[in-house]
């Protein structure tokens, strides 16, 4: 794993929801190596610790990353206060990212609310290749719609209470899609519920299925070991670490 | 430049700094940032006889200006340390405590005695992780019990012994002269205060141990009060930490008996900030003529 620590500049910002905020930071040596389902740990001043956030987009050329992140206590609500212009302290690119392969013909992406962003770069792979799944509480809370559909990727959105798109939880479209055959991959992030969920239907399906959790984390690195995940390799039961040894993880490990 | 090289229990230290058990594991994860040699010491992951799987997560909680740890020692076990992480760590030009704990006073004796054919530099025995239910802080928080592990791992070892003391406890100098008395070389204080943050929306605790160390700036001024303490009460070297996150905070610790200081929680919030330490230190030491770091220790001058 390679990464850096240092300040970069953001040069954009936009609310794109409430409490939702996109940054566009310039960062080219971290954009060279981060690949997509990685994250970035960022210091929001005042705060021991950092706070893991996913990468929504990789744009080598121009040297930038792009993320979209929610306030959700103190920490995010102070990452939020910086402005275009301001720099931002970064550790990254960090962690296992996605598995992605040319190969792969049809792949499904589903992203539950905050958990939409990491899915971005893979549809920006995968491009109409990728059928994309996302669910968010109500209409004021969708984000990324038009990103997503700019890929040339199809969309299906859905809501909690059916203010947009189909009343109901992913799992109800993913559900058919993955009756009919053809599916290559899942990548999936989003509430635990709604993971353990996708991954029954990839496991009854026969479906590679790959997806990307969250734990609370100290280093960010692999070192001081905060963010266990119970899981399971070579028919043993370890404690892997979200941070280093995810936030992506092949489904059938994860011991829920 | 100033001097910032220390000798503890006739260990030279080319500086006084030392990233804290737990914090850096066994450093390969720093290393992507910073060449391991720029510290004075390492005081690797707390390591067991068997390997350990720790506590359920939730193990970390930010609090005010500090955090809350868990992870219940977590580690691989003493014989993947010595075939698989201590010959690369040697190679590195710096002090390698190995920092090592046990459920029972046999465990850590049984542990001391793996490291003494080694090359291991110095043992820091840790009395004092407040995060397992058996052996842990139970040894720490008791004169008798501490005296008793220190006694008996000194026996299965000729290498420095360094005990590691818990602050969770009444009176930490009486702790210290107790496993002074049974052969402890140096004291390192302070572990992690014990304590708890509750979700107030679910009414759960956050962390699934319900309770877990406190560390980082918020401990500070107890780390500077209790090295001080001890280092009154005791005639062998005491390492200091506890919440230390500038050069300041180090110069601090050392005017209060510190011999070294470890930095722990401050590596999250910038993993640099051990390299930043030993350069503010010399800033410090340059701009008020202090040619070595050696003379600043136990230099307060009490009301």
């Amino acid at each position: 794993m390679k990464y850096k620590q240092g300040n970069y500049i953001i040069l954009n910002k936009s609310a794109i929801a409430r409490e939702i905020y996109s940054f566009e930071i310039l960062c080219p040596e971290i954009a060279e190596i981060a690949s997509a389902g990685q994250f970035v740990h960022i210091r929001a001043e005042g705060f021991t610790l950092r706070r893991p956030i996913s990468i929504c987009g990789i744009d080598k050329n121009k040297g930038t990353l792009r993320i979209v992140f929610e306030v959700r206590g103190e920490g995010t609500e102070k990452i939020s206060q910086l402005n275009k212009g301001d720099t931002i302290d970064m550790l990254a690119p960090l962690g296992h990212g996605f598995t992605v392969n040319d190969e792969f013909k049809k792949v499904v992406l589903i992203g539950g609310g905050i958990g939409t962003p990491p899915m971005l770069p893979l549809a920006e792979i995968y491009r109409e290749k990728s059928v994309v799944i996302s669910g968010f509480r109500n209409a004021y809370a969708v984000i990324l719609q038009d990103d997503f559909k700019n890929t040339g990727a199809e969309t299906i959105l859905c809501t909690d209470d059916g203010s947009a798109g189909i009343h109901g939880f992913v799992t109800q479209p993913f559900e058919e899609l993955a009756k009919n055959s053809g599916i290559d991959a899942v990548y999936a992030c989003g509430p635990m519920p709604m993971l353990k969920n996708i991954s029954k239907i990839c496991k009854d399906n026969n479906i590679f299925c790959e997806i990307s959790l969250e734990e609370r984390m100290a280093c960010g690195i692999g070192a001081c070991l905060g963010c266990a995940c119970c899981t399971v390799r070579n028919d043993e039961e370890y404690f892997a670490h979200v941070c280093k040894d995810g936030p992506v993880f092949n489904a059938e490990e994860v011991i829920w | 430049m100033a001097d910032l090289s220390v000798k503890i229990c006739g260990i030279d230290f080319k500086n006084p700094i030392i990233p804290a058990s737990g914090v850096f594991g066994y450093g390969h994860e720093y290393e992507e940032l910073f060449p391991l040699e720029k510290l004075g010491g390492i005081a690797t992951k707390g390591t067991t006889l068997h390997r350990r799987t720790g506590n359920i997560a939730p193990r970390i909680a930010e609090t005010p200006s500090g955090m809350l740890n868990s992870v219940g020692l977590q580690n691989p076990g003493i014989d993947h340390f010595i075939d698989k992480e201590l010959p690369y760590l040697l190679g590195k030009n710096l002090v390698i405590l190995a920092n090592i704990a046990g459920s029972t006073t046999e465990e850590c004796v049984q542990v001391a005695e793996k490291l003494e054919n080694t090359d291991v530099h110095m043992i820091e025995l840790n009395i004092s992780c407040p995060n397992v239910k058996h052996g842990g802080a139970a040894f720490g928080t008791s004169c008798d019990l501490a005296a008793e592990v220190t006694k008996q791992v000194r026996k299965a070892t000729s290498k420095p012994l360094i005990v590691k003391l818990s602050p969770n406890v009444t009176s930490i100098a009486e702790i210290a002269k107790a496993v002074e008395s049974e052969g402890a070389d140096a004291v390192s204080l302070i572990n992690t205060l014990l304590g708890m943050r509750i979700n107030i929306n679910t009414g759960r605790p956050i962390l699934h141990n319900n309770v877990g160390g406190l560390s980082g700036p918020a401990v500070f001024p107890v780390a500077v009060r209790m090295v001080w303490q001890v280092a009154n009460a005791v005639n062998i070297p005491v390492i200091g930490m506890g919440g230390v996150s500038s050069g300041k905070d180090a110069i601090e610790l050392m005017m209060a008996g510190a011999s070294a200081v470890q930095v722990g929680a401050a590596i999250f919030t910038d993993p640099y900030a051990p390299i930043k330490i030993i350069d503010e230190m010399n800033e410090f030491l340059d701009s008020k003529n202090i040619s070595s770091v050696r003379d600043i220790i136990g230099s307060v001058k009490p009301w």
